[in-house]
């Protein structure tokens, strides 16, 4: 397939999921919503689950690694620092449109107050040094899109695309 | 917790961790303070990681590493790794691990360096 060609479909399937979120027409975008309580060891299952659902866009093994890396990323990050190794519910919402897949994952902790200096590599808040800085660093390379959106007091929401397979 | 994470194996002057399948947060909070206690109460020149079961690492992994790196720097000794699969190695090489520490296919060969 020539680039233009491969642009066009893109550009296409595009039109078709924007339609389909705008009018909430069912059947282009699927849909799974996960709640889990923050803890550590939720950290594998929200990986594993999201991964799983991804599998319909028939991923290569490297695009499911690199999903499975960025989403523990996220869901640790919530665990540690939006809740503070506290009590706390993660959402976790992955739709696919096409080959993209999108993955959020919201916390109501405590949030971020300079969301530019948290995704600097390197920085992190822990005295003891034993944390890399590097979730921000690692979601950004392991997906192609990373927002975050954040405000003190209410929460975090990361939301990551990728495209996968194909 | 009741989980199998790590396994530490001193040979001489070499300590030797046996990583977990998923080297993950939730599979490393002890990691830390048993190799410090390991550490204080024994010689270690050397600090060898077995990737050979693992098959997952985030940038918690990486953290670890890098810190136990600059431990082993600071006192003189070394730290290399063996058996890490391609996954493995890719995201050592994301987390800028993979240019600090040596990495060997066998344990033989990571022992001797």
């Amino acid at each position: 397939m020539c680039q233009t060609e491969k642009n066009r479909n893109e550009t296409a399937r595009r039109n078709v999921c924007e339609k389909a979120d705008r009018t909430e027409e069912s059947g282009a975008r699927e849909t799974m919503r996960l709640e889990i309580e923050s803890r550590s060891r939720n950290e594998e299952f929200a990986r594993v689950a999201v991964a799983a659902f991804a599998s319909r866009l028939d991923p290569t093994l490297m695009e499911i690694d690199d999903l499975k890396t960025a989403v523990s990323e996220a869901v640790t990050n919530a665990v540690i620092h939006g809740y503070g190794g506290g009590d706390g519910i993660i959402y976790i919402e992955v739709s696919v449109c096409g080959r993209e897949l999108t993955v959020t994952v919201r916390d109501t902790g405590v949030g971020i107050p300079d969301i530019p200096k948290a995704m600097e590599p390197m920085f992190t808040t822990d005295p003891a040094g034993e944390r890399s800085g590097m979730g921000f660093a690692f979601m950004e390379a392991f997906m192609d899109q990373v927002e975050v959106r954040s405000e003190v007091g209410r929460g975090t929401a990361v939301t990551m695309k990728k495209q996968m397979g194909g | 917790m009741g989980e199998v994470s790590f396994l530490y194996e001193a040979k001489g002057q070499v300590l030797v961790i046996h990583l977990p399948k998923e080297f993950d947060h939730h599979n490393s909070r002890d990691l830390r303070y048993e190799t410090d206690l390991f550490l204080s109460e024994n010689y270690v020149r050397r600090m060898v990681f077995d990737f050979s079961r693992t098959v997952f690492m985030d940038s918690t992994g990486i953290g670890i590493l890098l810190n136990r790196y600059k431990q082993m720097q600071r006192s003189g000794g070394s730290a290399a790794i063996y058996g890490a699969s391609p996954q493995i190695r890719r995201v050592l090489a994301v987390g800028g691990v993979a240019k600090l520490m040596p990495q060997y296919a066998s344990k033989e060969a990571a022992l001797l360096g």
